[in-house]
């Protein structure tokens, strides 16, 4: 994409820019919600419910915990907690965010907060350390962007795989195509030292962690990576 | 499954809300503020400390229905970060690693 003067770009320049640069992306979000669309299909719930989950819930992972514990039958609250405790790392997301995001008035955050999706938030927390010169109202259109697309991806493609997911062949082996994006959209952002170190001590305690129940291993994990990051960074500035 | 339709929609809401709550939490109540540096060092690798732990299982560990690592899935892992770190380019890098895994699974079946 053409990068030109953005102090020149209006707010609303700025949302249709975060609209497109989105858009590749959907290559990588419509495989996972096909997914979820065929999975929660097979499990028994009616399209109307399938689509509920992903309109008001908009997150794969949750999303496939919630229905493989309903499954298991779990009780009710079970399936609720666990689902919340996989989406944790959005609060921390919701955090990293906070101080290009936080200045925009409610309606709009009630608005990213909804379309905050793994996806948007790497690309966000990139080209927002890049384009400091952007204001907040300019971040926030743009992300707002970008949560449109999610949204309106996901929900899609849920249907598509809700409607049609058993006419896809197995070897299409769609439940890889959600980490072969992650490695290939994290890949780029590791670009030092501290990064490194992170993203293997990530790796390394969420491999150890991974008995933990709830997907509390993975947040467990996530926090000493950022604690080994940040310790490696303030040693080299030193 | 054995749930009501009902008992199916509270567990949507209730999900739905928490998770948004969850999204909301911190750009909602923080504002703008400027955080300590400290903090802003922790926050900065985020994503590098979250996204890389949460696939490593889908890669490393046996795939559902199968009781042992996948050497494509890996393999294709490896090519899309190299090239990835390398070519600082997120499409190429996926292009490269579908690409491996797709003749890996040919040659393999």
């Amino acid at each position: 994409m053409q990068d030109y003067p953005t102090h020149t770009i209006s707010a609303r320049g700025l949302f249709w820019k975060g609209f497109l640069d989105t858009l590749p992306y959907v290559l990588m979000v419509v495989p996972f919600g096909v997914l979820f669309g065929v999975i929660a299909t097979e499990a028994g719930l009616p399209i109307a419910q399938v689509l509920g989950f992903s309109v008001t819930i908009i997150a794969g992972a949750a999303q496939f915990t919630a229905v493989s514990l309903m499954q298991d039958n779990a009780p009710t609250i079970v399936v609720i907690l666990t689902a919340l405790a996989v989406n944790l790392r959005m609060a921390m997301y919701s955090a990293t965010l906070a101080p290009f995001l936080g200045g925009a008035p409610f309606w709009q955050k009630a608005f990213m907060a909804y379309g905050l999706f793994d996806l948007n938030f790497i690309m966000a927390d990139t080209k927002f350390r890049q384009k400091t010169e952007w204001t907040s109202v300019q971040k926030a259109f743009y992300f707002s962007g970008t949560s449109l697309v999610i949204i309106v991806t996901w929900v899609l493609a849920t249907y598509l795989g809700a409607l049609g997911g058993q006419a896809l062949p197995d070897w299409l082996e769609l439940d890889f195509a959600l980490p072969l994006s992650f490695v290939a959209m994290v890949a780029p952002t590791i670009r030092s030292l501290p990064h490194v170190a992170a993203a293997i001590s990530s790796v390394v305690f969420a491999l150890a962690f991974a008995p933990i129940p709830f997907g509390l291993g993975l947040l467990l994990a996530a926090c000493i990576a950022m604690l080994i990051g940040a310790e490696v960074e303030r040693r080299l500035v030193k | 499954m054995n749930y009501s339709d009902l008992t199916v929609w509270i567990i949507i809401a209730g999900i739905g809300a928490g998770s948004w709550a969850l999204r909301f939490s911190f750009m909602g109540l923080l504002g703008d503020r400027v955080l300590p540096q400290w903090v802003m060092r922790h926050l900065r690798y985020t994503a590098v400390a979250i996204i890389p732990g949460l696939i490593a299982p889908m890669i490393l560990l046996a795939p559902a229905g199968a009781n042992a690592p996948d050497p494509a899935r890996m393999a294709a892992a490896a090519v899309t970060l190299g090239v990835g770190v390398w070519s600082k380019n997120i499409f190429a890098a996926l292009a490269c690693g579908a690409a491996v895994f797709a003749v890996l699974l040919n040659v393999a079946s």
